[in-house]
């Protein structure tokens, strides 16, 4: 599997990421290889075998529909960002 | 654990923890936050015992944690720029209980960026050094919390362990480290890496501590989910004559130390002559593990990795203009190298034309990686295999080469994919010096019965 500059900036941008040229070369090589590696599954006969997702007994459990107490407040929340203002998140214009 | 009483007080164990902690921070760089509250939190524990009142299991014990531990007490960083300045109003369920037991924090340790690595060297802060070599790396991702329990800073520390980040180091610095079964302990507060695997787990100087750990953390958690209803200790009762497996593909594997291989074979043979009977096995899907590993851990690297965009926590980039490039510019700047590499792979092995042939294919290799190990303990009950294949590597060695990085923990993530328990300890040394390290893998909540072998090895 090859990787292309256009598959290059497909993925920066599913990511978000802004990569200058040089930056986005370098992990050009390096998702290469590492596709390369994980290419090795191929191999692997996986015909009539059901995928996992996750390894937890999972189980539905009712609970009662109580309210508990978190262990943050909205204020102690809104001091984690960068910037608020008037008991709100602030943002750089969106439209 | 050597905890405060009568004889010994917190003031003087938590003093003795913070000097060393200066002096190896300049040579080891260990911490990435040192408690300077944590004397007075000595005192105060002093008090307790003075006045007769009750004081818990890790009274006065010094402790450090993982950076990636979210607690009041200093700034949660992950060791990633994106994060740096993030004081967290909240304490880990984890936190929470071993400081309910009087445990003292010291402080918060290096790591991989988000875990990601295997040397602590994508640690935006700079790599830990070796606990027996300075020019070797600590191993990671929990590099920092076991060279700080390996050179007896601390008396344990907490780790992550998604694909091998608790055992690897542990190995690397000849500490014990557990990886407890998938669900055992509350991961709430924690940041998430890769939530199918993700477990927290210890670094302690020997099995016996670990496993007051267990039995003071393990258990269920409303605010986590997945958390198990607690299992552990609830059967005492140690199984006799037990059979202990090897795995024969890795004994075989070309990659495999020479030392390490002795070192294992040694093992084999003192269990022989404690009366155990020793089984070789074939797993010849594991082989396949690590592929399996690094679709579905980079996959959910990038979907947990996907809130961290500049506008909720701590970082923002200035050079965005719009809304966009915010978001943009903030997760340029903010993540490792490493970070990209796994959520643009993480994204492409999810995307849509990709999907089938990567994550999925994943998905089912991973149930065949699970009926392989459900197999073979239904004939033994518990397996021995190297942690890694080497013994830690030079500084710098790997860091420039993602897919030698990886190949570090070949012996490490199957026992993550199949969310079974594993106890690393240590093994003697090189001829050179180094530690070498085994873990022991056995079935679902043998958690308790993984220490007790490992005394027994030990």
């Amino acid at each position: 599997m090859e990787i292309t500059d256009e598959t290059m900036n497909h993925l920066a941008e599913l990511s978000n990421f802004s990569l200058d040229s040089s930056e986005k070369q370098a992990l050009k090589q390096d998702l290469a290889s590492i596709l390369r590696y994980i290419s090795k599954l191929d191999e692997l006969d996986t015909t009539k075998v059901e995928p996992t997702y996750q390894v937890f007994e999972m189980e539905n459990v009712w609970r009662a529909d109580d309210i508990f107490p978190q262990d943050a407040d909205r204020e102690a929340l809104l001091a984690l960002a960068p910037e608020s203002l008037e008991h709100q998140i602030k943002v750089p214009k969106v439209l | 654990m050597k905890i405060a009483d009568k004889s010994t007080s917190a003031v003087s164990l938590v003093k003795a923890a913070l000097d060393k902690a200066e002096k190896y921070q300049k040579t080891h760089h260990i911490f990435n936050w040192l408690n300077q509250d944590a004397l007075r939190q000595a005192e105060e524990i002093d008090r307790k015992i003075k006045n007769g009142e009750p004081v818990g299991r890790l009274a006065g014990v010094p402790y450090a944690i993982k950076d990636n531990y979210l607690s009041r007490q200093g700034e949660t960083t992950a060791s990633a720029k994106i994060l740096t300045g993030l004081s967290a109003p909240l304490d880990a369920t984890c936190v929470e209980k071993l400081e309910a037991e009087g445990a003292i924090l010291i402080g918060r340790t290096n790591l991989d960026a988000f875990a990601h690595g295997s040397s602590t060297e994508n640690s935006f802060f700079g790599p830990t050094k070796n606990a027996k070599d300075l020019s070797r790396v600590a191993g990671g991702s929990s590099g920092g919390s076991a060279v700080a329990v390996a050179l007896d800073i601390v008396q344990f520390a907490t780790g992550s362990d998604t694909g091998g980040s608790i055992r690897q180091p542990a190995s690397f610095n000849g500490v014990f480290g557990i990886k407890p079964t998938y669900g055992a302990i509350s991961r709430y507060g924690v940041v998430a890496m890769a939530s199918s695997t993700d477990v927290l787990g210890f670094f302690a100087q020997s099995a016996a501590d670990l496993d007051l750990l267990m039995s003071i953390t393990a258990g269920q958690d409303a605010k986590d989910q997945t958390s198990l209803p607690d299992f552990y200790g609830t059967k005492d009762e140690k199984l006799e004559k037990q059979k202990l497996g090897y795995v024969k593909e890795f004994m075989e594997s070309p990659a495999l130390d020479p030392e390490i291989k002795a070192a294992l074979e040694g093992k084999l043979t003192l269990a022989r002559s404690k009366g155990f009977e020793t089984v070789e096995l074939s797993l010849p899907t594991l082989e396949y593990a690590l592929a399996v590993y690094y679709i579905i851990q980079p996959a959910e690297v990038a979907s947990n990795l996907s809130r961290y965009d500049g506008i909720r926590y701590a970082f923002r980039s200035q050079k965005g203009k719009d809304i966009a490039s915010v978001f943009s510019q903030t997760r340029s700047e903010g993540f490792m190298r490493e970070n990209k590499r796994r959520i643009m792979i993480g994204n492409f092995v999810l995307s849509s034309g990709f999907y089938d042939a990567y994550f999925l294919k994943a998905a089912k290799a991973r149930t065949l990686i699970i009926d392989e190990f459900a197999k073979a303990f239904s004939k033994v009950d518990a397996i021995l295999t190297p942690v890694s294949p080497n013994p830690a590597f030079k500084l710098g060695e790997k860091v420039d080469d993602p897919v030698s990085m990886y190949l570090e923990d070949v012996m490490s993530v199957p026992v993550n994919l199949a969310g079974i328990p594993a106890v690393a300890f240590p093994a003697g040394e090189t001829k050179s010096g180094l530690p070498l390290g085994l873990q022991l893998l056995g079935p679902r909540r043998s958690d308790k019965n993984l220490l007790g072998l490992v005394e027994d090895l030990c």
